[in-house]
Order: structure tokens, then sequence, then C-alpha cells
């Protein structure tokens, strides 16, 4: 059962940033029609192209997956761990996010931080900016310091119990992103924030950026993790059967703590200052982080696998459509099938970014939000989707109206992002770059850059960007009418969120602590960022300003 | 649910399929860069570019290219050499984060104020290649073009 006094936050926290986020969906479509040449123009409707660029990605990438981070932690740690969260601070780490959020939409849509959402210096937003940033990422650390007493509460009332998975997961996604966000903190806090203030004459550009970097790929596993909370804990139960192995995804969680940071140079290929040797290192250890991954992928299927054998399935593969792909009690199934079967695509191609010199074909090409929106457009985005509508109408005591269209949505999104991604991947192969308005330029037949070839991986990048209009349409519609539905007091006190068994299980002494995989965290981003930061800080950049 | 104290075999099978997968992809790109000598750009400290020309002939077929990249454009915008040429790219910038990518090339940098980028480029075909700005920079990004022109 999730924590009573825990509820009116949660509903909060789903409902939020999904209406913001209306916003930033608006734009995706938009996007797509400025870069397919069908509008010429800087700005359509009294917003710019990069201003609706970057509220598109600070609203769904940044705002979006940290409020739903929380509150479904909030639903998973309070369910598994006793009803021991502190609602004082869950009421004030909401508070903080939404205050947060919106003293950063000021500027954002005042055209006062066209930064998108890397806000790389020395590109100056204004600095309520930042501030509004800082305040939201603190108010996600404090909804995460809320937990921890009740925690250690807990595991003195349960001596020689596991911690249950769904915890594990939560506690891992926390503890990456209390980590990563620390550097982060520190460029924003010393270095942006007094000079966007006017306080200091610059910024040393090389340093921020690898500060940056530290926090921008185990950002993706702070994304991701909820979503794999929900595959290992919840998806087994829906389909029917038990989760394969309790022991592997124990040991899938802790390795990303220690696998998701030391690696942030994978996203500085390309750049200078930095050695070649060190981003061989952090390519290396790139590698090491899909093995926890492709141990998700066997676990998850031998999981589907025993559920549909327990609902009669047979054969090699026939089994697969034992599966409630198209169930209305279990419209839940398909946002998180789908969403493992998009993130095939979104892995495979995230290995091609990561292969060090095979980089530079498709660096800051439209092959990247090709490749992310199979990752956090795909898995995390429709978790996000289907875990706040059965979250939200469940905590409330309403009822899914429509569930037939409920059941469609994550079938019309992911035939959407499959089209909208195979148009930006075939362009970005023929260096189509990403974050450019084409229309005024290269898609442009009046221009000198004018480039005919590039016209139609956009033109189907529009196709697909619309049909994915079309499915968050479809999903407003079924949230609003849900919302609006009869309230029953009695299921709102019964709901709870599916849990899965185990299989099997193997009690591993090393999966049942948190503190060595956190040692070596510390130790694996020491070794990997002291000598790059070295490098770096001995080289004297400038301070530069705009 | 059964409890064992062991790994079952099947899921130590699965942990080394997926760590061989990860070294043999490894394994490759080591290749690339050791044997095939295709690397990624490292820190330049050793040179001192943009001060003696934008570009420049080291020997026949070999040059030079020093380009500063400020908004909205790269300078040199126009570099002319002959087919089969061999030139060596410098890039910097002069005020906010640019890239640097030539069309149809392995040149794909950024350019970062205060720091030196590199990358060598081999040219066999006469024609034009485009060389784009691929990094956000405000306002004039959407034009912000150059060109290298082969001469055969």
């Amino acid at each position: 059962m999730i924590q009573k006094n825990l509820r009116a936050t949660i509903v909060l926290e789903l409902l939020f940033p999904l209406t913001l986020f209306v916003f930033g969906a608006y734009h995706g479509v938009l996007q797509v029609f400025y870069r397919a040449g069908l509008i010429q123009e800087t700005s359509f409707l009294g917003i710019g192209y990069y201003k609706g660029l970057t509220a598109h990605g600070v609203i769904n990438a940044i705002v979006l997956t940290t409020f739903f981070a929380v509150a479904f932690g909030h639903a998973v740690i309070s369910q598994q761990l006793g009803q021991s969260v502190s609602a004082a601070a869950a009421k004030a780490g909401a508070a903080l996010m939404v205050v947060g959020t919106l003293v950063a939409a000021g500027p954002i849509f005042a055209g006062k931080a066209d930064v998108l959402y890397t806000f790389y210096a020395p590109m100056k937003a204004h600095p309520l900016f930042y501030i509004g940033v800082v305040l939201l990422v603190v108010g996600s650390w404090v909804s995460f310091w809320g937990w921890i007493p009740g925690y250690l509460r807990w595991r003195k009332k349960h001596p020689g119990e596991k911690t249950p998975l769904g915890a594990v997961g939560i506690f891992s996604t926390f503890i990456i992103w209390q980590m990563c966000t620390l550097p982060v903190a520190y460029e924003v806090l010393v270095q942006l924030i007094p000079w966007s203030l006017g306080l200091t004459k610059g910024v040393n550009v090389v340093l921020s950026r690898l500060l940056f970097w530290f926090f921008g790929h185990p950002l993706v596993y702070f994304w991701l993790l909820p979503a794999y909370v929900m595959y290992y804990v919840i998806m087994p139960r829906l389909a029917g059967g038990k989760l394969y192995s309790d022991f592997y995804g124990r040991l899938v969680f802790l390795a990303f703590i220690v696998l998701s940071t030391p690696l942030g140079l994978h996203h500085q290929f390309a750049e200078p200052a930095i050695s070649s040797g060190y981003k061989a290192l952090h390519a290396a250890l790139t590698f090491l982080v899909a093995v926890p991954s492709l141990v998700t992928a066997f676990t998850l299927a031998a999981s589907l696998e025993h559920g549909a054998r327990q609902n009669g399935g047979k054969g090699l593969f026939a089994w697969w459509a034992r599966l409630p792909h198209f169930d209305r009690e279990r419209w839940l199934f398909p946002y998180l099938f789908l969403g493992l079967v998009i993130f095939i695509l979104g892995g495979i191609t995230g290995i091609v970014n990561a292969s060090y010199s095979m980089n530079a074909v498709i660096h800051n090409t439209s092959w990247l939000p090709a490749h992310f929106h199979l990752t956090v457009a795909g898995p995390v985005f429709l978790a996000i989707l289907g875990m706040s509508l059965y979250l939200s109408v469940g905590i409330l005591g309403k009822k899914i109206v429509a569930p037939g269209v409920a059941v469609s949505i994550p079938y019309v999104w992911t035939v959407g992002v499959f089209t909208f991604s195979a148009g930006l991947f075939y362009g970005g192969l023929k260096g189509v770059p990403r974050r450019t308005n084409l229309g005024m330029s290269y898609l442009d037949e009046l221009s000198d850059a004018y480039r005919p070839d590039w016209r139609i991986g956009e033109y189907i990048g529009a196709v697909g960007g619309s049909i994915m209009g079309l499915a968050v349409l479809l999903f407003f519609y079924v949230l609003v009418r849900s919302l609006a539905s009869a309230r029953s007091e009695q299921q709102a006190d019964s709901f709870a969120l599916p849990e899965s068994e185990a299989y099997h299980d193997e009690d591993v002494g090393v999966v049942r602590n948190f503190r060595p995989w956190i040692v070596a965290a510390v130790v694996a981003i020491l070794i990997s960022y002291i000598p790059p930061l070295i490098q770096v800080l001995g080289a004297n950049y400038p301070l530069v300003s705009e | 649910m059964a409890t064992h104290s062991a790994i079952p075999d099947v899921e130590k099978k699965v942990l080394l399929a997926s760590l061989v997968f990860a070294g043999t992809m490894l394994g490759l790109i080591a290749y690339a860069a050791i044997r095939l000598g295709i690397s990624v750009p490292t820190c330049i400290t050793n040179v001192k570019p943009f001060e003696e020309g934008e570009l420049i002939r080291v020997a026949p077929g070999r040059y030079e290219a020093h380009v500063v990249a400020k908004t909205w454009s790269f300078k040199p915008s126009r570099i002319k050499v002959e087919k089969g040429s061999i030139v060596d790219f410098y890039v910097t910038s002069k005020d906010v984060v640019h890239g640097f990518m030539i069309d149809r090339t392995n040149v794909n940098l950024m350019a970062i104020p205060g720091a030196v980028n590199y990358a060598q480029a081999r040219f066999d075909k006469a024609g034009t290649h485009q060389i784009l700005c691929h990094e956000f920079c405000k306002a004039g990004h959407d034009n912000m073009t150059g060109w290298i022109e082969v001469t055969p």
C-alpha cells in the first residue's frame, strides 16, 4: 500500500510536469515541421524555434523525468518499506521542485534563456534559469533524503531480510543521481551563476564541459532506472508470471551505481583539451555498462516466457502470443513491453555512439536525437506515461475510462517514434546536423547551403513526429476523462502497485548491501576523472564570455 | 521459490556471453585505433596555430588549415586544395561553442573557445564539400557554413 499522507504529493508530482509536457510535446511536433522546411520561419505563433527547443528539452528531459522519478520513488519506497517515508521531507521536496521549475520557466518563455537543456557556456542565460534548475535538483535531493531514516529503521526491524527489489532499484537510481549532480552543481553555482550575475568576467569552458558531462551520462540512468524497476518488479506480474531471477535484478541495479558515471568522456570524443587515452578508458568503461543491460534483456525475456507459459504458451517463440499485449484489464503491459522493444534499437545505436572513432561519423548529427528518442522517448517515456496514468488514477480511486484507447497509445507511439528515428538516422548518416532550424538554410531552395538530398529523411521524421503527437493527444484524452470519473474511496484505500515474486533466487551476500558498491563507484570515478581533471586544470584555459 | 546459494549455470553463461560481447566490440575499436590509426582528437599544447595564416602549404599536396569559428562564420570560409591533398585542420572558436564538420569526411570536431582541436583529412575526389556548424550557437546558427573546393 502506498502511504496515505503521500498521496497528494505524489499526484501533484505526476500531474504538474504532465501539464507542462503539453507544451513540450507541442513544440516537439513543431520542430519536425521546421526541420522538414514546412515552416520556413525563425518562429511560429510567437515562439522561436530555439526557445521552443529549449523548453522541449528542459520540460521533457529534466522536469518530467525528475518529478516522475521522485513520485514513483515515493510510491515504491512507501509500499515496500512499511510506510516509512517522511511526509514532511516529501512535501518540502515537492515545493522546491515546483518553485524551481516555475522560476526557470520564466526566463525560458521570456526568451532570456535560449541555451537548450545542456546550457553550454559561454552561451549565457538569465540567472533565474540556473537558479530554478538548482532548486529543482535540490528538491529531488530533499525527497531522496526523506527515504533514508525510514529505510534504516526498516532494516533494524527486519534483521536478516533482504531489502525488497523495487526499493533497491529506487535507492540505486537516487544514489547515482546524488553522486552525478554534485559536479554539475559546482559548475552551476561556482561558474555559471556568478558569471550570469555579472560578478565574474567569464567561464573556463573546458572545465565546465568536463563537469557537465560527468553529470550528462549518469543522467540517462536516472531516467532509465525507474523504468527498470517497473520491468523487474511490475511487468512479470502483469505477464502472469514471476521474475526469473531476483539475484540478477539486484546485481543489475547495484552494478549501475558503479558503472553509470566513470564514462562521461564518451560524450566528448570530438573535443580538444582531453587526451585520447583518457577518452579510450571511458570508451572501455562504456562497454562494461552495456553488460547489466544485456543481463536485463535475458532476465526479462525469461520472466516474460515464464508468464506466457503459465498462460498456456507453447513452442520456441509461439509463447509470445500468450502475453497480454491487448488486454484491457492489464492495459499497462504494452507500455512496458513496447518500451523494451524500442530499447533494443536504442541500445544498439548507443553502442555505435560509444564506439570511440566511429563517433566521428555521427557526432552531433541528427543520428543523436534519433538514438535518444529510442531511449528517453522510448522505454523511459512510455513507462512514465503508463505509470503516471496508473498511479494518479489508482491513488485518486478513479477508473480508467476507454481502456481500449489506453492500450492503443503505446502502439501508436512506437510506430511514431520508429518512423521519426528512421528519418533522423538516415539524415544523420548523410550529415544532417542536430539542433538546427533546417528550413532557414539547408532545406530552403533559395539558400546557397541548400541540400536537396536531406529532404527525404526530414519528411520521414515529420511523419513520425506527427504520429507521436497523435499518441500524446490520445494519452491526454484518457488521462483527463479518467481523472474526471467518479471517485471510489474504497478503491483508493486498497490501491497498491503490483509486485512480482521471484521464480528463483540466490542468496548472494555481495548484493545485500549498498556500501561496497558505493565505495567501488567512488574509486571508479576517482580513477577515471582525476587524470583528465588534472590535465584540464593544469592547462590554464582563459575565462571566456560570449 | 527456489533459493540457492550458488548462481545457476544458465545465468553464469549469460553473464559470460555479455562480457564476451562487450570485449569483442572493444577489441575492434582498439584494432581500429592502434592498427588502422583511426582515433579521436587529443590534447594539443605544442602548436601555436592561428598566427601564421589561414591555409598554409607545407609541402606539395600537404596543407595546414587554421580555422577560427565565430558567430556565425568560419574563417577561412572557403578553402581550395588540389585533388589528393592531405589537410591538417586546426580549429578553435572566438566566442561560443561551435561545431566543425566537413561533409562526406570523418572530420567532425567541436570548436571550443580557448582550446585547439585537430583532425586530418585526405581529399581524393574533385568537387565541393560543405563545412557545417553542428552545435547551436544562437541566432545565425542555421546559416553557419563554409566550403572546401577540391580542384582536379
